[in-house]
């Protein structure tokens, strides 16, 4: 029987598949493989950022500091290569250094001083957008021989698609996530602790430094979207991403993870960052619509999502007799055989 | 002990106040004639006065908001609800032949309708506040966008513009307006039991509804009333600049509210509204921002200096930081009694 942890995705991915099938349907040129790689490539930093969001969101927490940190990353990229003539693969490993830091820094302040991740989260917004305002107020190119060679790898795929560095980046991302969350002892930590902090600090998880890690992680992949963004538009600018941690929270909760924590997919954020992506391709495609129909398809898409979420948790609780907390115990009890 | 008590309270409740008058008081130093005040043409001018017009937005949105994470919930549409109601401000004024006090009745009611939704999404379909609120958070500025065309709307109506920037016995008009409505909902929630309601359904909701109280109809109601305050905003942001933009207006001025909120002391995990320190905490914003504009330091310091003092506030109101210095205050008075 099919369990009903899983149908959240399965209805995701039944939207994507609908909507992609529409696509090509109604459009000749929707057909060709270089729509799909595309989508790959153009979503390549708000995949990345939902797949560190989903870890933050399953854990029962909230990142608001991603969009800024996309910013801060890219305009310190800039600074490090163009300004101080570091070389980027250095630049790069300073400044994911600095953003999984950063992130710690938030992890322990909600891990050991008990403030909501929301405000605290918040406060990160504020810091790292003023920090990538302290380093650059303009927009300014990255010029370095390393970003052009990256920028022409190319993986052709059958009809004129094919995968570029940040789209196959961002897939060896999403795959470490994926394992992340499902295969080792902090993935299975994280849902302990989003699904029952209490429970779970019973059950001998180490709550705290979970927390701090998760946090960290979330830093980390959202410093990696930063430096994504960078190498996609090829300069930094530090009023870019703004409202991406929104983009990434409605792709993380359309991927059908619950922000109450616990329960959820990795992968299913992938899916509700491509959903995000097919909208804005379909709009751009016909051509009569507005690009601010967008906003109000992901919208009414997110209450879809929420309203269903709602329904199967109230149907399973009535049909299956459980508490409501059923749908947690699968992830519970594998925690529960890795301990023991 | 009771006596204990109620000093304690008070050293709370002063914190934020004293900020603001330590920030006042040291910016009069930095920057000569921060004080002062001329009276031109009878209205009163001075960097006092424009803190209080500036801050005026903030200062309403952060009154619903007070009320709202007071039933222990939040609402991050507000800055959607702006752009919005700005939005029906501006259509309304430069495209139809109406009053403008049927415009404002309009924009203020498709505030509550905004406000409505939220709160049936949290108190109906029992979604948790900050997903409900973000549907209309993502929503809402495509929304407004449809409503304006796209384009930045301007409009021209004496009556509307006198809100943005008239003044009302000396005094900016929209201070008025906003301190009217400031004073209503103290006077609402203080001297009705209403207060208390809400208090107790942020406090526990399932214990407010077993002694009676009907904790949907509160939470509903507190988010039409986060939407009228949004709406007011909205309608004196456009007067304000005499015209509607969809992307910019209100733009992370939840956030500013959030803060306000945070810095009266009160915890996100509700239970408690404090109406006056929020207003308080919202001149602490306004006046922070100013401060650092006319002090000649760099704009861009304003982020950080902001995000400095959240953090601040929250590791000085946090749990563990007041039992350590509990702790501490207790051995230092015990080592103390021993010698």
């Amino acid at each position: 029987m099919l369990n009903e942890r899983y149908l959240p995705v399965i209805a995701t991915l039944v939207v994507f598949i609908l909507l992609y099938g529409y696509g090509m349907v109604e459009y000749k040129g929707f057909r060709d493989t270089l729509v799909f790689t595309n989508l790959l490539t153009d979503n390549a930093f708000l995949i990345v950022t939902a797949v560190g969001m989903s870890f933050v969101i399953i854990s029962g927490g909230i990142d608001l500091s991603v969009g800024s940190m996309i910013a801060f990353v890219g305009v310190l990229l800039a600074y490090l290569i163009t300004g101080l003539g570091i070389h980027p693969v250095y630049a790069a490993i300073i400044a994911l250094l600095t953003a999984t830091f950063f992130g710690m820094m938030m992890g322990v302040i909600i891990a050991y001083f008990e403030i909501q991740p929301f405000i605290v989260t918040l406060a990160g917004l504020f810091l790292f957008r003023g920090l990538a305002y302290m380093i650059n107020l303009n927009s300014v190119p990255i010029d370095h021989e390393l970003l052009v060679i990256l920028s022409e790898i190319y993986v052709p795929l059958p009809g004129r698609g094919g995968l570029t560095f940040i789209a196959m980046a961002m897939l060896a991302l999403l795959v470490i996530g994926v394992v992340v969350a499902k295969r080792t002892r902090f993935g299975l930590n994280v849902y302990a602790v989003g699904g029952d902090v209490q429970s779970a600090a019973l059950m001998g998880v180490p709550v705290k430094s979970t927390l701090v890690r998760i946090y960290a992680l979330s830093g980390l992949y959202s410093g990696a979207a930063g430096i994504t963004f960078a190498i996609y538009t090829g300069s930094a600018y530090p009023l870019a991403a703004v409202g991406v941690e929104l983009d990434a929270i409605a792709a993380v909760v359309i991927g059908g993870t619950l922000l109450t924590g616990g329960v959820g997919f990795v992968f299913g954020a992938f899916l509700g960052a491509l959903i995000q992506g097919i909208i804005q391709t379909l709009i751009s495609f016909d051509g009569t619509l507005n690009s601010w129909w967008t906003k109000v398809a992901i919208g009414a898409l997110l209450l879809m999502f929420i309203l269903m979420q709602k329904a199967i948790v109230h149907f399973t609780r009535r049909y299956s007799g459980k508490n409501p907390a059923s749908s947690e115990e699968p992830a519970m009890q594998k925690v529960e055989s890795t301990q023991a | 002990m009771r006596l204990k008590r109620s000093m304690r309270w008070e050293a709370r409740t002063l914190a934020p106040i004293i900020s603001l008058f330590l920030l006042i008081v040291g910016t009069a130093l930095v920057v000569p004639g921060f004080l002062r005040l001329s009276i031109v043409d009878g209205h009163i001018y001075g960097s006092l006065i424009d803190i209080l017009h500036r801050s005026t937005p903030t200062a309403l949105i952060a009154l619903g908001m007070a009320v709202v994470i007071g039933t222990k919930g939040i609402d991050l549409s507000v800055g959607a609800i702006i752009a919005i109601c700005g939005a029906v401000t501006a259509v309304l004024t430069a495209s139809t032949e109406l009053h403008p006090l049927i415009v404002l009745g309009c924009a203020v009611l498709a505030g509550m309708v905004c406000g409505l939704w939220n709160g049936t999404l949290v108190a109906v379909f029992g979604i948790q506040p900050i997903v409900a609120t973000l549907i209309l958070m993502v929503a809402g500025r495509g929304i407004a966008q449809m409503i304006t065309g796209g384009q930045i709307v301007t409009f021209h109506s004496d009556f509307i513009n006198a809100i943005g920037n008239g003044f009302f016995m000396g005094l900016p008009a929209r201070v008025v307006l906003a301190a009217v409505i400031i004073a209503i909902t103290v006077l609402v929630l203080r001297k009705t039991a209403l207060g208390m309601f809400l208090e107790a359904v942020g406090g526990n909701s399932e214990a407010s509804r077993l002694v009676g109280i009907d904790s949907k109809l509160l939470i509903l109601m507190v988010y039409v009333f986060s939407g009228f305050c949004a709406a007011l905003a909205g309608v004196i942001i456009a007067a304000d600049i005499r015209g509607a933009d969809a992307n910019n207006a209100g733009l992370w001025l939840e956030l500013d509210a959030i803060l306000a909120v945070v810095i009266a002391g009160a915890s996100l995990s509700g239970g408690r509204i404090y109406l006056g320190l929020t207003i308080v905490g919202a001149l602490i914003i306004q006046t922070l921002t100013t401060a650092i504009l006319t002090s000649g330091l760099p704009a861009q310091y304003n982020l950080i200096v902001k995000a400095s003092i959240i953090l601040l506030v929250l590791l000085l109101q946090s749990r563990v930081t007041q039992n350590f210095i509990k702790t501490r205050v207790q051995a230092f008075r015990r080592s103390s009694d021993a010698q």
